[in-house]
C-alpha cells in the first residue's frame, strides 16, 4: 500500500460530528482500545484529515498519524498506535525468515505463518493465547476480510497491518499462498511520513 | 478489574532507533545497523545489551535454516552496499552545492534577502524559514523559484548575518560553499 515514498495531501479538520462519527467507527471495530480511547482521541482536540494518495484518507491528532482507511475499506491503525496499545489488535505471528521480506514490502505468505516460528490461532506453543481471534466457539480463527496485526518471532513489536486475504482455517489445510493483502509495514511510506 | 491495573501498563513506551526510525529489535533489516547499533549503545545502553549480546545474536541464527541464514545475509549486504553508496551520494551532492545568500534592492534603502539551495544540505525550508524569522525578529517566507526549487525571502539586508547563522548551525554545510551576492534593482533586463 505504502511501499514508495508519500508526499501528504493539505491536512484539513475533520468535524466535530464527523469526529464523533470516526470515534465510533474506530470503538465499533477495535472495542478494545475502549479504555484508552479518550487518551487517543480526547473529545475536545482537533482531529485532522490528511489525504495521501489512492483514496486513502489518514486521521491523525496534530503530528501523530492514528487510523488510515483506503475508501469505505476498514480503519486500519497506524504501526504507532498498535505499538502503544498492541494488545487491543487481533494479532498473528511470523516467523524470523518472513521478516526481510515483510519489511521489504512483499506480499506475506502463508508459509510465514503457518512454520514453527509463526503462530495462527490455537497454537500449541501459545500458552497464553496471544495471537487470534477471541475464542468464539470456533477455536479463535479468522475469517478472510478481518483485520490482522503481525508480529514476529522473537520481537516485542508489530511490524505489519493488513486485511487477511485467506481465513486461518484454510491457511492451516493449504499452507501456501498469500496470506494478507495491502497494509502498512514498518519503515514503509506511511511510516516515514512526517506530518509535522 | 484487570483493566484497572493494566490503565497505567499503557500506552505503552516503544523506544525508536534515532538512525533508522525502526523499534530498535528491527534495526538488524536495515542497512545502516552499524550506525543504528553505535545510536543505541550511547543512547538506550541496557537495551543495547539486550539486543547485541552474542547469545542474542546466536539465537537470531538458530531460527534460521543454513540456507535462509546464507540468503539472508547476502540480502543484508546489498542493502548495506546500498545504503552507503547513498550516503556517499548525499556526501557527494552537499560538497559540491552551494548556498546562495542574495541581497536584493527592493526600494532604496530597503533591501530583502533571499536565500537559495538550502535543501540541497537536507534542509527543511519552511522550517528554517519559520527559524530566520525568530532568530531576526523579521518577516521570512518561503518563495517558489521560476525555474523549480524555493528560496527563503528574508526581510531586511541580513546577508552577513545569516552567513554567521547558517555555518554556525549547520555543521553539514561548509563555509566555502555559501556565496553572498548582491542584486541592484534593474539590472539588464534578463
Ligand atoms: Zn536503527
Amino acid at each position: 500500500m505504502f511501499k514508495k515514498d508519500i508526499t501528504p495531501g493539505p491536512k484539513t479538520k475533520v468535524k466535530s460530528s464527523a469526529q464523533r462519527g470516526i470515534r465510533q467507527k474506530v470503538l465499533d471495530q477495535y472495542p478494545q482500545l475502549e479504555p484508552y480511547i479518550d487518551d487517543i482521541m480526547p473529545k475536545k482536540e482537533q482531529l485532522d484529515l490528511v489525504k495521501l494518495p489512492d483514496r486513502i484518507a489518514l486521521y491523525a491528532l496534530s503530528a501523530v498519524p492514528l487510523f488510515f482507511q483506503h475508501m469505505d475499506d476498514p480503519l486500519l491503525p497506524h504501526l504507532t498506535l498498535i505499538h502503544r496499545y498492541p494488545h487491543c489488535f487481533t494479532r498473528l505471528r511470523i516467523d524470523r525468515g518472513a521478516i526481510r521480506f515483510v519489511l521489504s514490502g512483499a506480499s506475506l505468505m502463508v508459509p510465514g505463518l503457518t512454520s514453527a516460528g509463526g503462530r495462527l490461532p490455537g497454537n500449541a506453543d501459545d500458552t497464553e493465547g496471544r495471537y487470534g481471534g477471541k475464542d468464539g466457539g470456533d477455536g479463535g480463527e479468522l475469517d478472510a476480510g478481518e483485520v490482522v496485526v503481525i508480529e514476529a518471532e522473537g520481537k516485542e513489536n508489530a511490524c505489519f497491518v493488513g486485511v487477511l486475504k485467506m481465513g486461518t482455517g484454510e491457511m492451516k489445510r493449504v499452507r501456501k499462498g498469500q496470506a494478507l493483502e495491502g497494509g502498512h509495514y514498518l519503515g514503509d511510506g506511511l511510516w516515514q511520513l512526517n506530518l509535522a | 478489574m484487570a483493566e484497572a491495573s493494566s490503565s497505567s501498563e499503557f500506552p505503552k513506551k516503544v523506544v525508536y532507533c534515532g538512525v533508522c526510525s525502526l523499534p530498535p529489535e528491527y534495526c538488524e533489516f536495515g542497512g545502516t545497523v552499524k550506525k543504528c547499533e553505535e545510536w543505541l549503545e550511547q543512547n538506550h545502553p541496557a537495551m543495547h545489551e539486550k539486543l547485541y549480546s552474542q547469545e542474542a545474536i546466536e539465537q537470531n541464527l538458530s531460527a534460521l535454516s543454513l540456507d535462509a541464514q546464507k540468503r539472508a545475509e547476502k540480502d543484508a549486504q546489498k542493502k548495506a552496499a546500498k545504503a552507503a553508496s547513498a550516503e556517499a551520494k548525499a556526501q557527494e551532492q552537499r560538497a559540491t552545492s552551494k548556498v546562495l545568500i542574495k541581497r536584493i534592492e527592493r526600494n532604496k534603502r530597503k533591501y530583502v534577502t533571499a536565500v537559495q539551495g538550502l535543501e540541497q544540505f537536507g534542509l527543511d525550508i519552511k522550517k528554517v524559514a519559520k527559524d530566520f524569522g525568530k532568530k531576526f525578529a523579521t518577516g521570512s517566507s518561503v518563495t517558489k523559484v521560476p525555474g523549480g526549487g524555493e528560496e527563503i525571502t528574508v526581510q531586511g539586508d541580513l546577508s552577513d548575518d545569516i552567513l554567521d547563522y547558517l555555518t554556525e548551525t549547520y555543521s553539514d554545510i561548509p563555509e566555502d560553499n555559501v556565496e553572498c551576492i548582491e542584486d541592484k534593482k534593474k539590472k539588464a533586463a534578463g
